[in-house]
């Protein structure tokens, strides 16, 4: 793990344009079938947004032209990409690299947000609820999304891995540093 | 002796994520109004507590659960089973702050070893000295107002050991008795448990340059590349007349590191690291280059450079009042 936040990667022009195209309604089912599966396997996350587990956030990618609609409707979570300008109780935007980064508990949030990277608009404490029990959760996306691709998971872990090295973007939980 | 190095577990992962980076001992608080990081998100329920407390003990580091606010009256209830269920976790110690709830913990829990925590503001050796005597406490946490002489003057005195803050977040006032943020959320950090509720800070932006707000008031505007801050009262950017500056302090926070040969010099047995409220991330980048720095003091070694200033508020740090000239 790096002693300083590094230069957050920007998703190249050539897949944000590729995603104008893409149909966004099966985007939807997938997201919110693995948010479903993540709620499974992760209870704590949910429980831990305590009065905001049904508030509406916008995760905003800002060099992407979707937004994703998170409802996480008290554990039975509900995901919806969305163009335009979509109103939520909380927005958190920033690059998607930073955003995955804070999912994978690459970067912290503050540093993040200190360095103006990651902006909040809305409610504040809802969204550092999520962040909070987002950090504490653990996730792997990568993961959670090969399990649901048997049986094509172990290709699918290995283009992540590879895609990873690539571009920078932290697409999968890190490796824990050996302990002290 | 190796000094210690306390770090802070806002949740389970935190925790985790300390003791594994080398923490000697972590700090955490139950998820209600008891403890002084009462944030949305953030502490731990009864269960997760007990699970911490022996991961903890499991790799050989101690856990220590602050209940550092103050009880309202009538409700003592709460932090009483606050100390009663840390008690039965198996933590290595409680820090609290009210001396009702010094005197329930001494007389309940004999056993359970009680740290005055920095909420108490007790600067001088006298008053440290009579929590000793009278509550059987054995480490005090300085305020971080205290000079490296003063630090030093007061364990050539004081009868118990102290600990000192070295990383994160500065609070310059008189801890445990500030009414700043009270006045402008009507919530006190001092008895529910947060300074800045995030419920009452919002974030504007006006044209590119970023207003942060507490309870309405415009706490700061940073400009369009300029670090933005968390929006607290003793932070602020006020202006007044012709005049705009920062009223009481810097949205700087404090880095201690290269002071800590010092700080041993002076007889402070733990170093503390602020920040329960940060990531897992920061927190274990935090603990291992603390725990680098005490390794090599004690080996005889330089202390390695840090690399921390990004992650700070403000992404700049300060001594603090250890090397103050100003007063």
């Amino acid at each position: 793990m790096p002693h300083t936040q590094p230069q957050i990667p920007i998703c190249p022009a050539a897949l944000a344009k590729l995603l104008r195209l893409t149909p966004l309604v099966p985007v939807s089912l997938s997201l919110t079938a693995c948010s479903r599966r993540i709620a499974n396997r992760h209870p704590g996350l949910f429980r831990r947004l305590g009065e905001h587990s049904r508030k509406r956030f916008i995760l905003d990618p800002a060099d992407l032209p979707v937004v994703l609609c998170l409802e996480p409707n008290g554990g039975q979570p509900k995901v919806r990409a969305l163009r335009g300008r979509s109103e939520g109780d909380a927005r958190i935007s920033g690059p998607l690299a930073a955003l995955l980064g804070l999912v994978h508990g690459t970067y912290d949030g503050d540093a993040l947000f200190f360095a103006r990277d990651l902006v909040i608009e809305g409610d504040t404490a809802a969204a550092l609820a999520l962040r909070n029990a987002v950090d504490d959760a653990e996730l792997d996306l990568s993961q959670e999304i090969a399990a649901m691709s048997a049986p094509f998971s172990r290709f699918l872990l290995r283009a992540v891995a590879y895609a990873q090295r690539r571009t920078g973007v932290s697409l999968a939980r890190p490796e824990e540093e050996a302990a002290w | 002796m190796v000094m210690e190095i306390v770090c802070p577990a806002g949740t389970p992962a935190a925790l985790r994520a300390a003791v594994k980076a080398g923490a000697h001992t972590v700090y955490c608080g139950f998820n209600d109004e008891t403890n002084a990081r009462n944030f949305p998100g953030l502490n731990f329920d009864r269960a997760e507590m007990r699970e911490g407390v022996g991961f903890a003990h499991d790799h050989g580091s101690k856990a220590l659960v602050a209940i550092n606010t103050f009880p309202r009256a009538g409700d003592q209830v709460l932090w009483h089973h606050a100390i009663d269920d840390a008690a039965q976790s198996g933590a290595d110690a409680v820090i609290l702050a009210d001396p009702g709830l010094l005197k329930y913990a001494a007389r309940n829990h004999p056993g359970l070893r009680l740290h005055l925590s920095v909420q108490a503001a007790a600067a001088n050796a006298d008053i440290i000295n009579f929590y000793a005597c009278t509550f059987g406490v054995k480490r005090v946490v300085l305020p971080r107002v205290l000079s490296v002489p003063e630090i030093a003057a007061i364990n050539a005195e004081a009868e118990v050991e102290t600990e000192v803050f070295v990383f994160g977040g500065l609070c310059v006032m008189a801890e445990g008795r500030c009414s700043l943020s009270s006045y402008a959320t009507g919530l006190s950090p001092n008895m529910n448990g947060v300074c800045s509720p995030a419920s009452h800070v919002e974030y504007r932006d006006e044209n590119g340059a970023l207003d942060a707000k507490l309870g309405g008031f415009t706490i700061h505007r940073a400009a369009k590349n300029e670090p933005a801050p968390y929006p607290t009262l003793c932070k602020g950017c006020f202006s007044a007349g012709s005049q705009t500056g920062h009223l009481f302090e810097d949205p700087v926070s404090l880095n201690a590191e290269q002071l800590i040969p010092q700080l041993k010099e002076a007889g402070v047995t733990a170093l503390k690291i602020e920040g329960r409220q940060r990531s897992k991330s920061y927190v274990a980048q935090v603990v291992r280059n603390f725990r680098a720095a005490v390794d090599a003091l004690e080996a005889g070694q330089p202390l390695p450079q840090g690399m921390l200033a990004r992650l700070s508020e403000g992404q700049a740090v300060t001594t603090g009042a250890y090397k103050k000239t100003w007063r």
